[in-house]
């Protein structure tokens, strides 16, 4: 049973809520967390936690669009095509990314390590054309970072090149 | 170029400033909080927040302590707060920077604005991806309440206030303050009919108040200098104050630039952000974020304030500013934000779960160069349908970037159909629209 490894963090997590059908999206998280995606085992188990039936996890685990249904690969490459990434070639990215691991959209590679997808405005728009690995963020790539991004994390597992604490434009030294 | 002094984004531009709990501390941060505690009754506190004229800093523009005067006094059950930090309007990157660069200043916000409206539990509702964010703001709040500034006697006066941060999962949606509310009670971020408002019936039925991060990084800085220090900076009287505008697209300097409201357009573009990246020149902007309407050049000396961006047939939204150069199709880019709204619509009105689904494979088709001649009195259509006839303001953003575009370069629409109709073989069937 996977919340029973994570028994204090689901305690901390219902003392945040006076009603506990709000504990549903940190939980979903946490199974996400975990297993890398949401299990139909796990929202069995967080239906039972919550005291909802599995269609109501069902129901609310399907409306947002950062939970995935099935096992996907170790780094989930997500690249913004908003407006304001596409001005600045965010479409390139998306043709890089093919070019170097040989996947389409939705696809992951055959080792497992990379899924590709292409997804709506992550926020960074001012930094574009940009892509966030699972919790990670790479900002205004070109072809030669995308490429070093995956070589080091298909290598390493990190990569160096991803955002810190967010500023920009960075202020003029005095 | 003229200089201005800067009040969000001063600390951290400072070198070396890491927004740690001591830093902030360093500059005067949570003298604010102790005053309130110590010397002014929580209806004070809502006094000079109206007087300093501060609007939400999310969109909509609604007056911050008219806002919080709508909570009621007598109520008996719990009140809360909900800062909104889903900061998810494309063109929009603010708040991530508030919250990465200086989290105590929106926790200081937070803390008074619960003491003011009698608040003893605040969430912050930031977006699923912002994880970076979440872990900061994770960590300044152990700070904070290692030090006394929150929990369950903050700094010896008896109050408890404690703030969590609860993250979403993507859907752009939640950043309308109904729709916050139900997917921070666990439900699909749907928004609900309004009224009865938050202010009396909102998270768990109970009256709750939804302020943006950066309208909460405000409030230390209104209660140290004063409302009426607030209100004779920027636009007064109807738009006060410093606004963080993001800036993108087609520029050689796009970020974040704080200025007094009531800068030009224009000073923004071409003084801060250093003009265009390429020798091409401006074709279009939209000036506050994608649910506005693209403006021209024609605009761009028209000031960033509430009203004026008004008057000019759009909005300044959430200060999400994108240039495009001469040489973007406006079709494209009509199209591009349409395919963002038909993702992003929650499902619940049947205009516009409907709606934007049509309105994406009307313009696909036309940029396809599929287009019929009718497609662009479709497109009318449509965007006469479903403004106005569903439960939160989505609809009416939905359909502006495609009734700006065809307003101001409906001729480009009119060149794809042409084309369309002199290229596309007879009797052959449209594409069948699949995402």
């Amino acid at each position: 049973m996977l919340f029973e490894r994570f028994k204090n963090e689901v305690d901390d997590i219902l003392s945040r809520y006076p009603v506990k059908r709000s504990a549903l999206l940190p939980l979903l998280n946490l199974a996400q967390r975990e297993e890398g995606f949401v299990s139909e085992s796990a929202m069995q188990e967080i239906a039972k936690i919550l005291d909802l039936t599995p269609a109501q996890v069902f129901e609310t685990v399907t409306f947002y669009t950062m939970f995935n249904l099935k096992p996907i690969g170790k780094f989930h490459l997500q690249v913004c095509k908003s407006l304001m990434c596409a001005l600045v070639g965010s479409d390139d990215v998306v043709v890089w990314i093919q070019k170097k691991l040989g996947i389409a959209q939705g696809q992951t590679t055959a080792d497992n390590l990379f899924t590709l997808s292409v997804v709506e405005c992550l926020g960074s728009c001012g930094t574009g054309p940009m892509m966030q690995v699972n919790d990670d963020y790479y900002e205004q790539l070109s072809e030669e970072k995308v490429g070093r991004v995956l070589d080091d994390l298909k290598r390493d597992g990190t990569c160096s090149l991803k955002t810190g604490p967010f500023m920009y434009p960075q202020p003029l030294a005095k | 170029m003229a200089t201005y002094e800067k009040i969000l984004l001063k600390n951290m531009e400072q070198p070396g400033y890491t927004g740690s709990l001591a830093d902030y501390e360093g500059t005067g941060g949570y003298r604010a909080l102790r005053t309130v505690l110590k010397d002014m009754q929580p209806d004070q506190v809502i006094e000079v927040v109206k007087k300093s004229g501060l609007r939400g800093r999310g969109g909509a523009g609604f007056p911050t302590g008219v806002k919080w005067g709508f909570i009621p006094k007598n109520h008996p059950g719990p009140k809360y707060l909900c800062c909104n930090a889903d900061e998810s309007e494309p063109g929009t990157f603010k708040d991530r920077q508030l919250m990465e660069r200086d989290p105590h200043q929106m926790l200081e916000g937070m803390a008074i604005t619960c003491f003011a409206i009698g608040a003893q539990t605040a969430y912050i509702y930031i977006r699923g991806e912002f994880r970076l964010g979440a872990k900061i703001l994770e960590q300044a709040l152990q700070e904070a309440y290692a030090a006394g500034y929150l929990g369950d006697n903050i700094l010896g006066s008896g109050l408890r206030i404690n703030i969590y941060v609860h993250l979403g999962a993507g859907a752009y949606i939640c950043g309308e303050e109904t729709a916050l509310l139900e997917s921070l009670e666990g439900k699909r971020g749907m928004p609900r009919f309004k009224p009865p408002f938050p202010a009396t019936h909102g998270l768990y039925q109970n009256p709750t108040v939804v302020n943006n991060v950066e309208t909460m990084a405000n409030i230390p800085h209104i209660i140290n200098r004063g409302g009426e220090w607030f209100a004779s900076i920027g636009s007064p009287p109807k738009s006060c104050g410093t606004r963080v505008f993001c800036l993108s697209g087609h520029v050689k300097r796009p970020g974040n630039y704080e200025t007094p409201m009531g800068i030009t357009f224009r000073e923004l573009i071409y003084d801060l952000g250093g003009g265009m990246r390429s020798d091409k020149p401006l074709k279009a902007f939209i000036p506050g974020g994608a649910s506005a309407p693209f403006l021209t050049p024609d605009h761009l000396d028209v000031k960033m304030d509430f009203e004026s961006v008004a008057l000019a047939g759009s909005m300044l939204g959430s200060g999400g500013v994108t240039v495009m150069e001469e040489g973007t199709n406006m079709v494209w880019a009509a199209l591009r934000l349409m395919e963002f709204f038909y993702h992003e619509s929650c499902g619940k009105c049947t205009p516009c779960r409907e709606g934007t689904s049509w309105l994406v494979q009307t313009l696909q088709r036309i940029w396809n160069k599929r287009g019929r001649p009718e497609d662009i009195g479709v497109l009318d259509e449509l965007c006469g349908n479903i403004p106005g006839r569903t439960v939160c303001a989505f609809g009416d953003a939905a359909v502006s970037p495609i009734v700006s575009t065809l307003h101001h370069w409906r001729g480009e629409y009119e060149a794809l159909i042409r084309e369309a109709q002199e290229t596309m073989p007879r009797n052959k069937e449209i594409p069948v629209f699949t995402h």
